[in-house]
């Protein structure tokens, strides 16, 4: 499973990484960082829930 | 005893979300989803902002994709009114007939309300839908003089400033003293109000709407009640929105501003509502809700669906933190909680000079709301500290 962010929809808002803390990371910085842009098929529900949660559609699984 | 057979009424952001939920907790009996709008279900936060700008098309804002919603494999009926229903009997009415039902998740959502006498007034929209928008941004295109814009709620604000990112006229009138004020407290709604002055809107508060003139048949003018006119051909109504329950006046059902549900979304035995349709007592606040939010109505819908595959013995009580953003030209404006004019106030970042913050909100001792501008990731940390249950002086004190 390949997770891809659109980054210029993205607002770092940190929906995601409140699901997934392991994946999602928004620094500091206010800029969101991919930790792991390919999880485990085993964890492909909580990565859908990411990308419904994210209220700016940013998240898209690939595959 | 769980559910054999569900239908769920409302195809939108709840009604879907309550399906796909039903999925995956592995209920396979018959899910019938039915929905009075002939598109396939949609998202609307897009709808006032990147669609009425004309930067994304309806294909962009799909809320499941066609293959997985396939897989759902749902008793689809679009374009499909429900009419009635009978507690005692189970029946629902359709305009396509009547059905018995097993259990049903009530997601018809809201509709906007409108001026007394403009619903056959060309150029005068309200924005709820996909058609709606559509027909705005068709006149839009067509470059009319000056737009209208009658309530500067959420909705009003995000259109004034999406037609002023189109470069068009903009007048907006409410008859608060401040944009978003009754939401936001005075001090925020008057740094909003700067906002849209800013980016050149006509900005018109303090006074209301006497009544909108025509000729033609086509509006031409808004007369507001201190006597004022203001010329527009394009007329926008964004003066919040009721829930929509007629179809279950009669019913048995408790209707009283939304569908009345207990703690756990259960609106009698089988029966769940979610969305901006349903009012239920939120624990966690200790008030009766009924939310207009995008969040609450994913959060619900799951819950709602959830519910009907437990006893009542197993249920939890919905008791979530509403959260909800708002995007007006560059700022983006976040609030999670709940905010009362007599909060204790700290700012816990920024500054109103620079337009970017965030303000925590403390009621008796507790941390209850967090109130940001361009400052989603201190929103959503606080939000997870309201769900915590954290003191205000410990919210206070949090390096975030
Ligand atoms: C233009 C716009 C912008 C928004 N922007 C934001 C935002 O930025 N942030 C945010 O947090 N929230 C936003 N919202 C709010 C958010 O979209 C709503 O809270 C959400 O759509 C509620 O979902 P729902 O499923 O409960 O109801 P709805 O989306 O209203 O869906 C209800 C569905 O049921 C259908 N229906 C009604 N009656 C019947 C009937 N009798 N029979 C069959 N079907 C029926 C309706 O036609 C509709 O399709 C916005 C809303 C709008 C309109
Ligand atoms: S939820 Fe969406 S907008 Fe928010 S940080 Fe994650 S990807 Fe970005």
């Amino acid at each position: 499973m390949k997770i891809v962010v659109d980054f210029d929809l993205c607002e770092s808002n940190a929906v995601c990484m409140q699901i997934a803390p392991d994946v999602f990371e928004v620094r500091d910085d206010d800029f969101l960082y991919l930790l792991n842009e390919n999880p485990d098929e085993s964890d492909r529900e909580r990565m859908e829930e990411c990308a419904q949660r994210c209220p700016k559609q940013a998240i898209l699984i690939e595959d | 005893m769980a559910a054999q057979s569900i239908h769920i009424v409302g195809a939108s952001l709840a009604g879907v979300r309550a399906a796909e939920a039903l999925r995956r907790r592995e209920f396979d009996g018959r899910i019938v989803l039915i929905g009075d709008e002939p598109h396939r279900p949609y998202d609307r936060p897009p709808l006032s902002k990147q669609v009425l700008a004309g930067d994304w098309d309806a294909d962009r804002i799909e809320l499941t994709k066609p293959e997985k919603f396939a897989a759902l494999d749902l008793e689809l009926r679009l374009g499909v009114r429900a009419t009635g229903f009978d507690l005692a009997t189970r029946t629902l009415s359709t305009s396509d007939g009547d059905d018995i039902v097993d259990a049903m998740v009530i997601a018809t959502g809201a509709r906007c309300r409108t001026l007394p006498g403009t619903d056959d007034m060309a150029g005068v929209h309200v924005l709820r839908t996909l058609d709606h928008t559509l027909a705005l941004r068709a006149e839009l295109d067509a470059g009319p003089s000056r737009v209208a814009v009658v309530g500067a709620g959420f909705i009003g604000a995000e259109v004034a400033a999406t037609c002023r990112g189109r470069g068009l006229d903009v007048t907006m009138i409410d008859p608060m003293p401040t944009p978003l004020g009754r939401v936001l407290g005075e001090e925020i709604g008057s740094l909003m109000a700067d906002v849209h002055l800013e980016h050149g809107v006509d900005l018109r508060t303090g006074v209301g709407v006497d009544r909108l003139e025509a000729e033609g048949g086509h509006v031409t003018r808004v007369v507001l009640s201190d006597g004022a006119v203001v010329e527009a051909d394009v007329v926008v109504i964004g003066i919040g929105v009721i829930p929509n329950t007629e179809w279950l006046e009669g019913s048995g059902l408790t209707i009283d501003n939304g569908v009345v549900c207990d703690a756990t979304m259960l609106a009698a035995p089988g029966i769940t509502a979610a969305g901006d349709v349903a009012r239920w007592p939120n624990g966690r606040f200790d008030e009766v809700m009924r939310i207009e939010h995008w969040d609450n109505a994913i959060e619900q819908g799951v819950h709602a669906a959830e519910r009907l595959l437990v006893d009542d013995a197993d249920a939890l009580p919905f008791e979530p933190v509403p959260w909800f953003w708002s995007d007006q030209y560059d700022r983006k404006l976040q609030m999670a909680g709940r905010i009362g004019p007599a909060d204790d106030i700290h700012l816990a970042t920024g500054s109103f000079e620079e337009r970017r913050f965030a303000q925590l909100h403390g009621r008796d001792g507790r941390l209850v709301g967090v109130l940001g501008l361009n400052r989603p990731r201190h929103v959503m940390q606080y939000k997870t500290m309201i769900q915590n249950g954290a003191s205000f002086e410990d919210a206070v004190a949090a390096e975030i």
